[in-house]
């Protein structure tokens, strides 16, 4: 069976659903939500090459390079923000994310 | 009209870009504190930006290999923003520094956030929207948490941060389908194969718009995407909330605009069904969620979403009129709103910030001014005529009638009339309960200044409506005639 696009637009839909659960159901800590926003924008990323592979249009790798660099921007901007929020709150854990509510 | 290499039309984001990174330089090696010099220097870079974005030409020009268009839509959008951000950052001088973190960063990343949002009105290629909007979005996480020794505000940068970046995953995954299913990036071509479609979009597509629609949903804060709004506005400094409920919504509404009108506006019964959803949700949480808040900060969040649902009606009619309408809409809300801003940045009692509904108890006494001021946006927010919300309400109402959307228009008449009753509710506290202990008296030039101009704005709005609404009519003419 050759592997097509479909394929790889299945992996994609799977792996960026993964990182979406992830965000929602994990109860755990915030390390772990932003492992899951990289997975979404991975997803994203292996959509993109599929495509531009399939049109043959360079358009699409272009905007994955754009993405892979934007990613690293936000995951330096994220932690940065964790660890602001753990010098005043002295956790990371999602369910103490509590101060305001209503 | 391709015009490659004039670079006039992108004065206004050369402006900001070129002194968003001298400021930068300055605020780090200048000897001592030179906030106060940076953020003069940024509101005159925002305001020379604003002067070079309302003196662009009529004219649809496309420059950059077409990733970037400048025509009257981008202008009036832009002209908006730039105004916007000015005055939030004018507000937030002597805040910043009576709390204690005043820092250079901010009027820095204050033009950074708005260069993000020209950026974005003017995109025309789904690269150069991503790389807009993430400019913005990066610069507003860092801003919501400024003040790093504030467990509120670090909550406040986390929880937008990561709902943000959830909805930057949803667009992306939105544009990879819509370049995948179109064969490319660019707005006039996705257009073109759209129509070539005669229609019936092919079902990746619809899936694709599906999910930009959602992504800018959140950026809009429209329900069923607004969880994070109330949470946000309470924790940051209320500086930055005045500044997030301005510049950034408008920024991401005309973008929403711009996206379901121009390359996907073959489709517009295909959206125009997740817009209505999306409105009728927005209106009657902004109507129904307020009534029970405490916290003036949180209701004016709440308030928000419920204006978002509003503007939306506009975009639901899907025509030349309805643009025209969430324009002028979203114009004299940004307006309003920061005259509301102006006065719950004043609300200050011994030294010390207050932000329940409840301080503001028997404001007409001891500040009448100030109650006065507050009063005239809370009747206009509620839309009662003459004031200026009346007529932003007029027009999208009127939009969505004359396109038929009979029982929207009534759903979003109803939900006002819902909402009027918290906005009244303030007008009651100010003007009939017992006093609270009274306020310091206003020292603070900027805020006093906006407050000024936001109120006779508001006020005189209906004896001269013909610059805003015919600026309007001309950017919505634009996006369809182009």
């Amino acid at each position: 069976m050759a592997i097509g696009l479909a394929h790889y637009l299945a992996v994609a839909a799977i792996l960026f659903t993964l990182g979406v659960i992830g965000i929602f159901l994990n109860r755990k800590n915030v390390i772990v939500i932003l492992m899951s926003i990289e997975l979404m924008l991975l997803a994203v990323n292996i959509n993109f090459v599929a495509f531009s592979t399939h049109l043959g249009d360079l358009v699409g790798q272009v905007f994955a390079l754009f993405v892979l660099t934007v990613a690293a921007a936000e995951a330096a901007i994220g932690l940065a923000i964790l660890v602001v929020y753990f010098r005043n709150r002295g956790t990371i854990e999602v369910d103490d994310i509590n101060m305001m509510k209503g | 009209m391709i015009a490659d290499f004039a670079l006039a039309p992108l004065l206004p984001e050369l402006i900001l870009a070129l002194s968003g990174m001298a400021l930068l330089m300055l605020g780090a090696f200048s000897s001592g504190d030179a906030t106060r010099t940076v953020s003069g220097f940024a509101v005159a870079a925002l305001l020379a930006a604003a002067a070079a974005a309302a003196t662009q030409s009529d004219m649809r020009v496309v420059l950059m290999s077409g990733t970037f268009v400048s025509d009257p839509f981008s202008s009036f959008a832009k002209v908006a923003i730039l105004l916007a951000s000015a005055a939030a950052l004018l507000m937030s001088l002597d805040y910043n520094e009576r709390e204690g973190f005043a820092r250079f960063e901010y009027p820095v990343l204050m033009v950074f956030a708005a260069l993000g949002m020209t950026m974005m009105v003017s995109a025309n290629d789904l690269i150069s929207l991503y790389l807009g909007l993430e400019l913005q979005s990066l610069s507003l996480y860092v801003l919501a948490a400024i003040r790093r020794d504030s467990a509120r505000a670090t909550e406040a940068g986390l929880k937008y941060f990561v709902l943000g970046a959830l909805s930057s995953g949803l667009l992306l995954y939105g544009a990879s389908l819509i370049y995948g299913f179109s064969g490319s990036t660019n707005f006039e071509t996705i257009a073109g194969v759209m129509v070539d479609h005669g229609g019936g979009a092919p079902v990746g597509v619809v899936f694709g718009i599906v999910f930009v629609a959602a992504a800018l949903a959140f950026k809009v804060s429209a329900a069923p995407f607004h969880m994070w709004t109330p949470d946000v506005y309470e924790g940051a400094p209320t500086p930055v909330t005045a500044f997030f409920a301005a510049a950034p919504k408008l920024a991401a509404m005309a973008l929403l605009v711009r996206v379901l009108v121009e390359p996907l506006g073959a489709l517009v019964a295909d959206w125009r069904q997740i817009v209505v959803f999306v409105a009728i949700a927005s209106m009657a949480i902004g109507a129904f969620a307020a009534i029970a808040q405490t916290s003036i900060k949180r209701l004016m969040a709440y308030s928000s979403i419920g204006h978002v649902g509003y503007a939306l009606v506009g975009l639901a009619a899907g025509d030349e009129t309805g643009v025209r309408g969430v324009l002028v809409y979203m114009a004299i809300y940004v307006v309003m709103n920061l005259g509301a801003f102006a006065v719950i940045l004043s609300m200050k009692r011994q030294g010390r910030m207050v932000e329940t509904i409840g301080d503001l108890a028997g404001l007409s006494r001891s500040q009448p001014l100030l109650a006065a001021g507050l009063a005239v946006a809370m009747f206009s927010m509620a839309g009662i005529p003459p004031l200026a919300g009346f007529f932003g309400k007029f027009y999208v109402f009127m939009a969505a009638v004359s396109a038929g959307l009979y029982p929207l228009a009534v759903i979003g008449v109803v939900a006002s009339v819902i909402g009027a009753f918290y906005y009244l509710r303030i007008v009651k506290i100010m003007y009939f309960d017992e006093p609270a202990p009274a306020f310091d008296p206003v020292t603070e030039p900027g805020q006093a200044g906006v407050l000024g101009v936001s109120t006779a704005f508001t006020l005189l709005f209906f004896l001269w409506p013909v610059p805003l609404v015919d600026a309007a009519a001309k950017a919505a003419a634009a996006l369809f005639g182009g």
